[in-house]
């Protein structure tokens, strides 16, 4: 039960041999006997979770409901959802009770589904290992002494081990494709624009985007189905229709045109991991894909410009903790001056206090030009690089990350070793373009992630294209030890 | 490119972060390897290239001035530190 896709699930809900309320049941079960070991989950709604069921139940019973309709689902902590607890990994937020829901959970609840619970995550999604929690560390379903990989990485880990069917990530620099590739499921992050930042605690608002996670790009297509499209209280939302995800994926990949950008392949990749991807490659050549070189030449720049926009635009958003409406405030305060200083100081960790304070750096007088708007121009020369690979070919493939899940505590100490991680990942989200992982095997036990890039609004495609690839592969399938057998 | 302490202690207050002096000395080598990290931005030539802020280049939407929300005061008192009488309570401003 715990292995099967959001498809099969439905089946049986629909056919009533399972109801919402076993499954539920199952899964609340499974968290609290597995989570101990990963600690993916910071909240577990148990008794809204019933309610949900019970309701979905119903729903069924008349006939009525969606795929989602009684499936279990957990979301990143980030996601704002009415009455419950929502932390976005940080002490700041330890006792903030939403007062209203995002666009995407209430469209994932309206679309039927059950929410079990609110994941780890990287404080304020700032990390690519999750250690940045305020509420420790996720352990990797592959090897509890790995990371899961940030920051949407206790929705990466719940899925890997069987704790929720899927779940909601989002992506600022690779937040979903990183822990998608170490935990081996199935991640996409959509186009700027294309799921609503409404009630998404934000980050870096040019770069923040929500969307799926699950086992399969199949049930990823489910859930975007529910998420995505125009909503009008988010007022970068694109006005342009979303598609119906399901209708092509199975449409055959014969003709395709897949780039391989040389820059993606360079030092620094692991050579296991480069063979990993080159494999896959080959699949997709037997399906009828033709396989071309081509050239990202601004690749290595996404690093800098990334590290100047994201930290500038999270020293904007993060001036609304100030300890007087919601989020920690210090004891007895002294004024106005000191309440904010030690309020955000103590409500904040480490490296989100370091990120604010680099981009407060390159906003601050005189540094402006230097800083944001030269990233900026940095930013349009990458993703020219992308419109212009992207007239030659249909899709783009290469690494997610340079090697498989690294160990707990190995890169703490090194944050700048961490952020040269994120090389694969980040100029998709400067570009704006949507993104996959989809697992294309393993090295050493531990998964490896296929990244495939498209263009502008093209998520049905990439849906299409990783659901060929796993049609005819099993990579996806594979169930990590500690999730045999309980 | 390297940042000393007092400059540390200069973004710290105007980000409104209270450091202590360690807090400061750790600050001073992580933000200036960060610098480090992003000053490579300086030997390329962006003479001509326009910055871009949103990747779709769009502009933001505006919507008719009218009230689409109803008044939710106690739900959004209801998360705040301290209040009193329908308002947020801070430390005193003015004596």
């Amino acid at each position: 039960m715990f292995e099967q896709s959001i498809s099969t699930l439905a089946k049986q809900l629909k056919n009533k041999d399972i109801s919402s309320v076993e499954l539920t049941q199952a899964f609340l079960k499974r968290i609290s006997t597995l989570d101990s070991q990963l600690n993916s989950y910071i909240t577990v709604s148990d008794e809204l979770a019933l309610q949900q069921a019970k309701a979905a139940d119903a729903l069924l019973q008349n006939g009525q409901g969606t795929s989602l309709t009684g499936i279990p689902v957990a979301h990143k902590d980030l996601f704002c959802t009415q009455g419950t607890l929502t932390t976005c990994g940080s002490k700041m937020l330890n006792n903030f009770i939403p007062p209203y829901e995002s666009t995407v959970t209430s469209r994932i609840q309206q679309a039927g589904a059950v929410m079990l619970g609110k994941t780890n995550m990287d404080e304020f999604a700032m990390g690519s290992s999750n250690e940045n929690s305020f509420y420790g560390a996720v352990k990797n379903p592959w090897n509890l002494t790995a990371v899961p990989g940030g920051s949407s990485g206790g929705s990466a880990a719940a899925i890997a081990a069987g704790l929720a069917v899927a779940a909601t990530g989002t992506d600022t620099g690779g937040s979903i494709r990183q822990p998608a590739s170490f935990c081996g499921i199935t991640g996409l992050k959509p186009t700027y624009g294309r799921v609503s930042r409404f009630g998404m605690i934000a980050y870096a608002s040019s770069l923040d985007q929500g969307g799926p996670m699950a086992k399969s790009a199949e049930d990823c297509a489910h859930l975007m189905q529910a998420m995505a499209g125009f909503d009008e209280k988010d007022s970068t939302s694109s006005e342009i229709a979303s598609e119906d995800y399901l209708a092509n994926i199975n449409a055959p990949l014969a003709g395709l045109k897949i780039g391989l950008p040389k820059e993606y392949f360079g030092d620094g990749l692991d050579a296991q991991v480069a063979e990993t991807i080159m494999n896959a490659v080959k699949e997709f050549e037997k399906l009828g894909a033709i396989v071309k070189e081509i050239s990202l030449p601004n690749l290595q720049l996404s690093i800098p410009s990334y590290y100047v926009i994201a930290p500038s635009e999270a020293s904007s958003n993060l001036s609304r903790f100030d300890g007087v409406r919601f989020g920690h405030r210090c004891d007895d305060p002294k004024d106005l001056l000191d309440m904010y200083m030690r309020s955000r100081a103590e409500g904040f960790g480490q490296e989100v206090q370091k990120r604010i304070m680099v981009g407060t750096y390159a906003l601050s007088e005189g540094y402006y030009d230097a800083y944001y708007l030269k990233a900026q121009k940095i930013r349009r020369l990458i993703k020219e690089d992308f419109v212009n690979a992207l007239n030659e070919v249909d899709v783009i493939m290469g690494p997610v990350a340079p090697t498989t899940a690294f160990e707990l505590g190995s890169k703490t100490n090194d944050p700048v070793a961490m952020y040269l991680e994120d090389i694969y990942t980040l100029s998709v989200n400067l570009a704006g373009i949507p993104a996959m992982s989809v697992p294309a095997g393993f090295v050493n036990n531990m998964p490896v992630g296929l990244q495939i890039m498209g263009n502008y609004f093209a998520e049905a495609k990439l849906l299409n294209v990783a659901h060929q690839y796993q049609q005819h592969t099993d990579w996806h399938l594979q169930t990590p030890e500690m999730a045999k057998g309980a | 490119m390297s940042i000393n302490k007092q400059d540390v202690q200069k973004i710290a207050h105007l980000a409104r972060l209270a450091l202590t002096e360690e807090d400061a000395d750790q600050y001073q080598n992580s933000l200036s390897s960060v610098l480090s990290l992003v000053e490579q931005m300086q030997s390329i030539d962006t003479d001509g290239v326009e910055p871009l802020s949103n990747p779709l280049e769009m502009t933001q939407r505006l919507r008719d001035d009218v009230v689409t929300e109803d008044n939710q005061r106690d739900a959004f008192l209801a998360n705040a530190p301290q209040s009193e009488a329908g308002l947020f309570l801070v430390p005193k401003v003015i004596d």
